[in-house]
């Protein structure tokens, strides 16, 4: 029940980008608009700091705060890719942001905080920090989305995103009353304990139980994007400025994996037959919508919002085993997919010039003729969400789709298999468009002297087919962090 | 039946009553009013079950601060109700079996009758804002200060998307007006106290 120092010592990543995030907000009042770049730099830092600090913390797992707060290698994996994710969303960003006149302060104190909501959500020990975690950050990334106050597609798509949000926030919110209700109890592991039997002499009251369940279920898709859930998805991803948008679909699919570990894994894991269900009722929805409405899309963004649907089914069919080796499989299919998605939207924000902003598939016409290095970046990308060996994304897919065999779900796993060569067609369009098609300006590409953007977008890139190969490092940390031999 | 229970079914009933007003109130300051009802009436829930300071705090937050300025913000901003109120009772019988369906599911499901409420926790004789307040700051201090976090972000948040810089706007600046020296506020011009008419040159006419 006491405080202790120990417990801060063990928040030491969290508490230092806190004390970072309000040292930069309190500096970047004093600091002119030509002088913005020390804002970008230091925000740059307190992530790297940051993730310092994350990778020196001591392996075995420990709680603070009365369980409130759980230190383990799960949360160790996800802390890591969110915060190198978001440093890599920064130097992708500021000459998008600087063009129009988006370049304030406000952006990186709110990126800060809405990372930090995503450390603590990752490792959250009990329901009311899960919660918090997750408002601390959607609230900030709603903001985030209307960053663009005076366009009206923004405006709208952070209306949708606040107010469908805010619905999810209330049946995760209602779920998570009801579990305490069967339980008696906030903390997760005692949840997973008592199961729906009780604490406290309290009667046994299983339904109650599982009926919570279905509401944590319906609030984690929401937050995943997984289909029936998926409206807000599209309309965010285009209305929002594109660099907010590479922000919403990177780093945040990583802490949703971490909600859904903890709240299924360590505090519903006795009712895995009923979730693993409900789960696979929403993969194979995931993969069927995701897939067939992209075809359709000739916008690039609502096209990767229709792929990150798809592929959310895809991360599902890894959590739907409930065994360490399903987890490891979707962690790392949650890793891929963020590395890959900031790959694809990095080339987008390359593109990007003040009053252009090369969201329509249309717009790649001829890349390779203009700058085949870029385009060959983007084909990387492409190839990669596609599932093409021997790029990362395919052996991310392989493991997924072993996963949800060994789980006894043959069928879904045909139904993903047949949905990924169906996905195939859309981003291969992406590429043909790039290398076959007559571009309406045949001038070589303008490349931004932003020397930053275009080192990290080439690493990003070039990682996809390094990792492609060598991808054993990471999975066997993944499996490490399920207590499985790396 | 207990004093209570009647108690309790009679709040319930103006609290649901009142809540339904506030949805479906046409005018806005009515809403606003009856929500303050609805906050009124769940106060006095709380204070049935004993939990004293909740209900205090609430009728003083909510209704005294929050409400009170919800109004004004209400009658300032003068909002017509009318087209945001388009299509409500084309979709009524839609939303209102959605929510019949719902309800009887869960009733059905759950059974009010097998809820045991466990007894609010008394522990050895503390008060209720002690108790409280013992909670908050050992075993909940973690969340307490992400919530405060939360306020934060919407600070942050909420300046960013209202504060506009106006061309033009002319503001005082109040360090300049704090170094502003004696000689600065007051010029003072020496001039004579009798100042000598200027002779009109003569204007001979010609001969």
């Amino acid at each position: 029940m006491n405080f202790n120092l120990h417990d801060l010592a063990l928040l030491a990543p969290e508490d230092f980008l806190l004390g970072a995030a309000c040292a930069i907000l309190f500096i970047d009042l004093f600091l002119k608009q030509t002088q913005r770049a020390v804002t970008h730099w230091l925000a740059i830092a307190a992530l790297l700091g940051t993730l310092a600090i994350v990778l020196c913390a001591p392996g075995q797992v420990q709680t603070a705060f009365n369980g409130a707060y759980i230190h383990d290698t799960v949360a160790t994996v996800l802390k890591t890719f969110i915060l190198g994710l978001v440093a890599v969303v920064f130097v992708f960003s500021r000459r998008y942001l600087d063009e129009r006149k988006l370049f304030i302060g406000e952006f990186y104190t709110l990126m800060l905080f809405s990372t930090l909501g995503m450390l603590l959500l990752v490792s959250a020990g009990n329901l009311v920090m899960v919660y918090l975690g997750l408002e601390l950050f959607a609230l900030s990334s709603y903001a985030l989305v209307a960053i663009h106050r005076d366009s009206g597609v923004a405006s709208e798509a952070a209306m949708k995103y606040f107010v469908l949000g805010a619905l999810a926030s209330g049946l995760l919110l209602y779920g998570l009353s009801m579990i305490y209700g069967a339980t008696g109890t906030l903390d997760l592991a005692q949840i997973r304990a008592v199961g729906g039997v009780g604490v406290n002499g309290l009667a046994q009251h299983p339904t109650l139980f599982a009926f919570g369940l279905v509401f944590v279920v319906v609030g984690i898709a929401f937050k995943f994007g997984a289909a029936p859930f998926h409206m807000w998805l599209p309309d965010v991803y285009e209305g929002s400025p594109t660099a907010v948008t590479t922000f919403i679909a990177t780093a945040p699919k990583l802490a949703a994996f971490g909600m859904a570990y903890r709240l299924l894994e360590s505090g519903l894991g006795t009712l895995a037959p009923h979730w693993s269900q409900m789960l696979a009722a929403l993969a194979a929805l995931s993969l069927v919508i995701g897939n067939l409405v992209a075809i359709a899309q000739t916008n690039i963004k609502r096209m990767l919002a229709y792929s990150t649907i798809s592929h959310m089914g895809f991360l599902l069919l890894g959590l739907l085993n409930a065994t360490p080796a399903g987890y490891a499989a979707a962690m790392f299919y949650a890793i891929c997919y963020a590395i890959m998605t900031a790959a694809a939207f990095g080339v987008i924000l390359l593109l990007a010039r003040a009053g252009f902003e090369a969201e329509m598939i249309d717009d790649f016409k001829g890349l390779n003729q203009r700058n085949p290095w870029y385009a060959f970046i983007m084909l990387l990308a492409m190839f990669s969400l596609a599932g093409v060996p021997p790029l990362f994304g395919f052996f991310a897919k392989l493991l997924v789709l072993k996963s949800a065999i060994d789980a006894g779900f043959l069928w879904l796993a045909i139904i993903a298999i047949v949905m990924a060569i169906v996905g195939c067609f859309y981003y291969l369009r992406v590429v043909k468009v790039m290398y076959f098609d007559k571009p309406a300006d045949t001038s070589a590409l303008e490349l931004p002297r932003d020397l930053p953007l275009r080192w990290v977008l080439s690493i990003n890139g070039l990682a996809l087919l390094v990792l492609g190969v060598l991808w054993g490092p990471l999975i066997g940390w993944c499996y490490r962090a399920f207590g499985l031999p790396g | 039946m207990t004093i209570n229970l009647i108690l309790f079914y009679v709040f319930s009933a103006i609290l649901v009553l009142s809540a339904l007003g506030v949805v479906g109130a046409k005018n806005s300051v009515h809403a606003v009013l009856l929500l303050v009802l609805c906050f009124f009436t769940t106060s006095a829930l709380w204070l049935l079950i004993q939990a004293e300071f909740l209900a205090i705090v609430l009728v003083l937050v909510y209704v005294g601060a929050v409400m009170v300025l919800f109004l004004f913000v209400v009658m300032m901003l003068d909002i017509k109700i009318e087209p945001l109120r388009e299509g409500f009772i084309r979709y009524l019988p839609v939303g209102v079996l959605v929510a019949a369906v719902m309800l009887a599911e869960m009733l059905l499901l759950i059974g009010v009758h097998n809820l045991q409420v466990a007894a609010p926790a008394d522990p050895a004789g503390a008060s209720n804002t002690a108790w409280l307040g013992m909670a908050l700051f050992t075993q909940f201090l973690l969340p307490f200060e992400v919530a405060a976090l939360i306020l934060t972000v919407a600070v942050v948040a909420a300046v960013m998307l209202t504060l506009r810089k106006r061309s033009g706007a002319r503001y005082q600046n109040p360090s300049q007006q704090v170094a502003v020296k004696a000689s600065e506020r007051i010029r003072i011009v020496k001039m004579p106290s009798i100042a000598k008419m200027p002779i009109a040159p003569k204007t001979e006419a010609a001969p």
